[in-house]
């Protein structure tokens, strides 16, 4: 079996006429943590839309494993193993952090099976371990809208590993984020990235530095360079449109 | 949790008072007349409590309750006017010549069939209707305005065929439901303790489904749908199912209207009653299932006492007081209620403030 696991190709899109994504080819692989940077406007957000299926390529496959995710919707492209963070932290604010986790637990998704749930000792203690994990063990039973920006964000990342997807994707996990909570967010991403791919987005070129294996770099909707971060911090084109100023 | 668990303590209180208000203090304190007024308004406590949930928990306005209250209403009225006028044809079949009985009546001669009809039809149409309009992502005031046309529809189709449907008049004079009496006093009295065992056991389910994690999911699409669908649900099927379980409440509270009342007409379906059937509910409360049956009972009961007196200003009362409510009391009197226990108790213990 292949290492790769999403596999981008000729991947186009445009929006009345404005080409957000033009004729993108990208692959990552198992294991790798891959960060996606570039100036605003660069197709970065589209890029993850288009493969979480909340916007439709106009040309292009997007290969995850086996499946073709351009003709599947939202909610069974989650089920395949794909799980989508978003730029600003999505989270049920009326819920608790505990029901927040739970509503992510990738079972009982169907109506009578989400009716005559009863949360299980096995359940408890999964839901225990990702709280642990993303820093909210002690914010169990706090509703979600009392969080802090950085903990919404955690919590939001703790809700896709409740989902335990083998492709994750990240839309800026530290913006708003302090220092502090940048290291720690970069001691989760190394932690959950061993045995399944993240592809995240990122401004923060030292947080970048400290967690990526490889980094792609986009340009008006088209692949500027790719590779470590060394090669990329000395690419003269990269250093001309983003890295310079 | 401390507060979670005060809400739901704060859930069972009420619903308390209100067993003990409408089981033994009005029996025995209020007349029949009375009575049979409480029975009509807790009516639409049964269609508030299925409004709580779409509306309040799913966050789905519908505007067209009343087209599912008149198929429940309607269907009740079918059985029961072929049982007071076997075995002639209706009496305003007649009036309209028609000379045969429709072929789509006769089922109603049967309670088995009639009841059956009343739980499915309303079902079935709701949930094709719901699911195929919430699967193009159709929400919102547009989903409003839709169902607000579906009210709109069968007003106009019920008015139009006079000789099927009674026309304006709609159907009346009723007398026994499988051979017993429905309109002599004892058989009222009956009826309204049956009407109050029906809300109750609606209120249960209601309560049922909000405590289930189907009930957390509802609330999580309410607040960010997208995010549901990113959790890998099929958020369509959820607010078609929860919408048809609203649809069948109303239904249910309309057929028990027909039995209460003896009668059903257009206008009881129509756009206004469907409307006035939502302000009920925000009055109450619209996250609270006990608040929608207060709702329906102070709302039902001022229509009566206005109305009665003066018959004009009835519509620009609840107009009034449609605005005010949303204005300043948004989560209507149980949000009032919660806020005064949620007051007293800080001051009670103040060191458990924030």
């Amino acid at each position: 079996m292949s290492a790769v696991i999403l596999s981008v190709q000729e991947l186009s899109v445009s929006f009345d006429g404005f080409v957000a994504v033009d004729g993108l080819n990208f692959t990552v692989e198992r294991n790798e943590l891959r960060c996606v940077i570039g100036p605003n406007g660069a197709g970065k957000t589209t890029l993850l839309d288009m493969i979480c299926g909340k916007t439709k390529p106009s040309h292009g496959t997007i290969k995850f494993k086996e499946l073709e995710l351009t003709h599947m919707i939202e909610h069974e492209i989650t089920r395949a193993g794909v799980g989508r963070k978003f730029q600003t932290p999505a989270v049920y604010e009326d819920l608790t952090v505990l029901e927040n986790l739970e509503i992510s637990y990738p079972e009982q998704r169907g109506i009578f099976g989400s009716l005559f749930f009863r949360r299980t000792p096995d359940y408890r203690l999964r839901i225990d371990e990702v709280a642990d994990q993303v820093y909210l063990r002690d914010f169990l039973d706090a509703k979600a809208a009392l969080l802090s920006h950085g903990q919404k964000q955690w919590l939001e990342i703790g809700m896709l590993l409740m989902q335990d997807p083998e492709l994750m994707l990240l839309d800026e996990p530290v913006a708003g984020m302090s220092a502090r909570e940048r290291e720690l967010t970069a001691d989760l991403l190394k932690q959950i990235a061993p045995g399944r791919c993240v592809v995240l987005i990122e401004h923060d070129m030292a947080f970048v530095r400290s967690i990526a294996h490889k980094v792609t770099v986009l340009h008006q909707g088209k692949l500027l360079a790719e590779g470590t971060m060394e090669q990329i911090q000395s690419d003269e084109r990269v250093i001309d449109v983003y890295l310079g100023n | 949790m401390t507060t979670s668990r005060m809400m739901s303590r704060v859930g069972l209180v009420p619903a308390i008072l209100l067993a003990l208000l409408l089981l033994v203090i009005f029996p025995v304190f209020l007349g029949s007349y009375w009575l049979n007024l409480i029975s009509k308004y807790l009516v639409f406590g049964v269609v508030g409590v299925g409004i709580v949930l779409a509306w309040g928990y799913g966050g789905i306005l519908s505007l067209g309750q009343g087209l599912f209250f008149g198929i429940g209403g309607y269907l009740m009225a079918m059985y029961l006017k072929l049982q007071a006028s076997a075995p002639n044809l209706p009496d305003f079949m007649v009036w309209s010549s028609t000379e045969v009985l429709p072929w789509w009546w006769k089922p109603y001669y049967s309670l088995t069939v009639t009841l059956i009809s009343i739980a499915v039809i309303p079902t079935v149409l709701a949930f094709v209707f719901a699911y195929a309009v919430f699967r193009k992502r159709v929400g919102g005031v547009y989903f409003a305005i839709v169902t607000l046309a579906l009210a709109l529809t069968l007003t106009v189709m019920l008015v139009g065929q006079q000789g099927y449907t009674g026309g304006a008049n709609g159907i009346t004079d009723f007398r026994t439901l499988a051979g017993m009496s429905i309109i002599s006093d004892k058989a009222k009295l009956v009826l309204y303790f049956v009407q109050v065992v029906i809300l109750f056991i609606v209120m249960g389910i209601g309560t049922a489904i909000v405590k289930s994690r189907l009930g957390k999911i509802l609330i999580a699409i309410r607040d960010r749908e997208d995010r549901v669908r990113f959790s890998g649900y099929d958020t369509a099927l959820f607010k078609a199912f929860i919408f048809t379980v609203s649809a069948l409440f109303s239904a249910l509270g309309g057929a028990l209207y027909s039995l209460q009342v003896g009668l059903i007409t257009p206008t009881l379906v129509g756009v206004v009653a469907s409307i006035e059937m939502i302000i009920y509910v925000a009055v109450g409360g619209r996250l609270s299932i006990v608040g929608a049956v207060v709702g329906a009972l102070l709302v039902g009961w001022s229509k009566s006492v206005i109305s009665e007196s003066f018959p004009t200003i009835w519509l620009f009362f609840l107009g009034g007081l449609f605005i005010v409510i949303t204005m300043f009391l948004p989560s209507g009197l149980a949000g009032l209620f919660s806020r005064i226990k949620l007051r007293s108790a800080t001051i009670a213990t103040p060191e458990r403030t924030q």
